[in-house]
């Protein structure tokens, strides 16, 4: 029984867990430095907190083989205009808001959360919001008042009150409206935004 | 002929390191049994909507539900460590007063988390509703004060048990535990900073999530596993840590770049696709191995063992780690399928069987094993009293109900990806439209008889564990080696 093969010799094994678990570390660490390079706000795949002064929409990327967000004309929200640091002062009151309200144990943000409410990725494309013209101020409305306003499309589940400001209210607004631009690599697959007639 | 001998039963007290581990192991049992009651109420939510509306909203039950999860499997972590750690460095718990001082910090501070988690629930939009209430943050909702608690809490137990192995003997097992401590609890800190962008956001969030479920949690119960197999079978150590490092390639080199499944849609490059699609298809080949290991090893020994029920939820975990984080994983995990499925309750299937399978199942293991060192060292193999009807019920339970539920979520999540995804462009309708599928309507209700199951299930596992063996009189089975 001595004669262990070495590839089946516990030193062999040893060594190879250690090489292993060193080199995958290092690729995931040169990963993610260019990963965070490409997903810092500002950069190509998620815009600047200041996007949020410019119409969203979604364009089917003939390249690439799904839809893409693209920026559009100049569309500024709650008819005020906003610089960097005040777009990302208020982007930034909408996402402490949806952490400290929890949202993301009934809703998916980007697809990740829970499943007891709709996904909020595209939350400000959602054709539920039915017209362009109304949906900011519809939007408020529901956030500051989710049991007067409840559509639960049959189910009956609808949206506890959670006590949410007209400030905050916004906040949520600003911050649905910039995460819709982030470049999601065609997910949700085929969706079907807001007054656009071609989806997919 | 039988091959055991018996010996006598040895009844003296527990070692220090033994008892801080009970402490453990009861506080784990409690919070498990939160958790089931937590997700009961979240899964009869999706049938009775108004139940507890305004007052203990799903979010809230939701939370309490996946975080008594990860605290109960922690602190069953933890006890199995301190029960083992004396065993295998062959000396005493170097500061077993700390130790017992740190798990009363810790078990206070889990109990005002959640006491603040049911009663303010949520705060204004400002940090300190993070600092203070709940950083809502799936899974490490903790508020920051806890964070640095757990990170000063978990430091004091990696001290104890670093040291304790440094002042007696170090070992394949103990080489591999201490140094995945170290990156469990390195990784913890990638979770505790608020950033306006989601996307980093997320990012790090995957860092502690990924890391620690799909990496150094397997691994930890890879080590647990190992000090498993040696008691209840006499298995070879020189085998199982030849094994353990094997897992251990094998967990790392396809676990740690298979954080890439997480990165297909949350805003990061397209590289991750190939990357993630790749390296995570390979995750299920170490929980393959797992499986191989505990069956060979247990046919090996003829299934003869000292501790029937703990071999059993070893089987268990094995199997469960294999088909809930290996088969049930793998099933989505390619982006081509992931981009219907994500987000699902396709997911949610997934969640439940692997976090059981691979975590559930191996701490009611490692509850047995120190059960039976409890009650005197006595008796736990085959023709126990009552032909050891409790143990064997509550593992049918637990484990059939676990399956049931897993069952009844995928038919969810098959139905969520058709419907809402494929067919109706994702949007807010869609979902609806989804939620409203008789086949949907139909996996909830059964979601909740198959919880009810796990609920029985858990009732009479406590009776067990606070039962068996207390009127034995037959000392444990000593093992002989395995026929050569």
């Amino acid at each position: 029984m001595n004669d262990v093969p070495w590839w089946s010799s516990e030193s062999f094994w040893r060594k190879t867990a250690i090489w292993v678990t060193a080199f995958m570390a290092v690729v995931l660490i040169l990963l993610t430095f260019d990963t965070v390079r490409q997903i810092t706000a500002g950069s190509e795949r998620v815009p600047a907190y200041s996007v949020i002064n410019q119409k969203v929409f979604y364009e089917y990327d003939d390249e690439r083989g799904y839809q893409v967000p693209r920026i559009g004309e100049a569309a500024a929200l709650f008819g005020e205009e906003h610089d960097e640091a005040s777009a990302e002062a208020l982007v930034t009151l909408g996402k402490l808001t949806t952490q400290a309200k929890n949202c993301m144990n009934c809703h998916t943000l980007l697809g990740n959360g829970a499943y007891f409410a709709p996904d909020l990725t595209k939350a400000w494309l959602d054709p539920g919001w039915v017209h362009e013209d109304s949906r900011e101020q519809m939007m408020v409305q529901f956030l500051m008042d989710p049991e007067g306003n409840a559509r639960t499309f049959g189910t009956g589940r609808r949206m506890p009150n959670l006590g949410i400001t007209e400030e905050e209210a916004k906040g949520i607004v600003a911050f649905l409206k910039w995460m819709s631009t982030i470049d999601t690599n065609g997910f949700p697959r085929g969706f079907t935004p807001l007054d656009q007639e071609d989806g997919a | 002929m039988n091959s055991a001998t018996t010996k006598a039963v040895t009844s003296g007290p527990l070692s220090a390191g033994q008892r801080v581990a009970m402490h453990y192991f009861v506080a784990a049992m409690v919070l498990f049994f939160a958790q089931i009651l937590f997700g009961m109420i979240s899964g009869m939510q999706y049938i009775m909507p108004d139940l507890f509306y305004n007052q203990l909203d799903f979010n809230v039950t939701r939370m309490v539900h996946i975080n008594a999860m990860v605290v109960w499997l922690l602190f069953g972590f933890i006890g199995s460590i301190y029960w083992l750690v004396e065993d295998e460095a062959g000396t005493d718990l170097v500061a077993a007063k700390l130790a017992m001082i740190n798990f009363w910090i810790l078990t206070a501070a889990v109990t005002v988390v959640v006491l603040v988690y049911l009663f303010v629930q949520i705060g204004p939009g400002e940090l300190k509703s993070i600092w203070l209430i709940n950083e809502g943050r799936e899974y490490i909702e903790a508020p920051r004060w806890a964070d640095i608690g757990i990170v000063f809490c978990v430091l004091v137990f990696f001290y104890n048990v670093a040291a304790t192995f440094m002042k007696g003997r170090w070992s394949g097992i103990s080489g591999v535990l201490v140094l995945d401590l170290v990156a469990l609890a390195g990784l913890y800190l990638a979770g505790m900073y608020f950033t306006p962008n989601i996307s980093v956001d997320q990012h790090w969030w995957w860092w502690v999530i990924h890391l620690w479920v799909e990496a150094t949690w397997e691994v930890l119960v890879g080590c647990v596993m190992a000090w498993g197999l040696i008691k209840t079978l006499g298995a070879s150590r020189k085998i199982v840590t030849t094994w353990l490092y094997i897992e251990v390639a094998m967990m790392f080199g396809s676990g740690i770049l298979g954080l890439g499944h997480h990165y297909f849609w949350i805003g990061t490059p397209e590289y991750w696709l190939t990357i993630g699609g790749f390296f995570s298809a390979l995750e299920p080949i170490p929980l393959v191995a797992m499986v191989v290991h505990a069956v060979y090893d247990s046919g090996r020994h003829g299934f003869k063992s000292s501790n029937h029920p703990a071999l059993a939820w070893l089987i268990a975990h094995a199997f469960g780690n294999f088909f809930g984080a290996g088969v049930w994983g793998f099933m989505h995990t390619l982006p081509q399928i992931n981009l219907y499925t994500h987000g699902t309750q396709w997911t949610s299937s997934h969640g439940h069987l692997a976090f059981f399978g691979a975590y559930a199942t191996i701490n009611i293991a490692m509850i047995y094993m120190a059960l039976q060192r409890v009650r005197g060292n006595v008796w736990m193999s085959a023709g126990l009293a009552d032909n050891g009807w409790k143990w064997k019920w509550s593992l049918g339970l637990l484990n059939g109900g676990m399956l049931g539920m897993t069952m009844a979520l995928l038919i969810a999540g098959y139905d969520q990806s058709f419907i809402e995804r494929a067919l109706e462009g994702s949007t807010w309708s869609g979902y609806f439209l989804a939620q409203q599928s008789v086949w949907f309507l139909q996996a909830m209700h059964w979601r909740v008889v198959f919880g009810l199951m796990m609920t029985f299930g858990i009732v009479l596992l406590f009776w067990d564990m606070l039962t068996i063996g207390r009127t034995e009189t037959r000392p444990i089975q000593v093992l002989s080696p395995a026929p050569g």
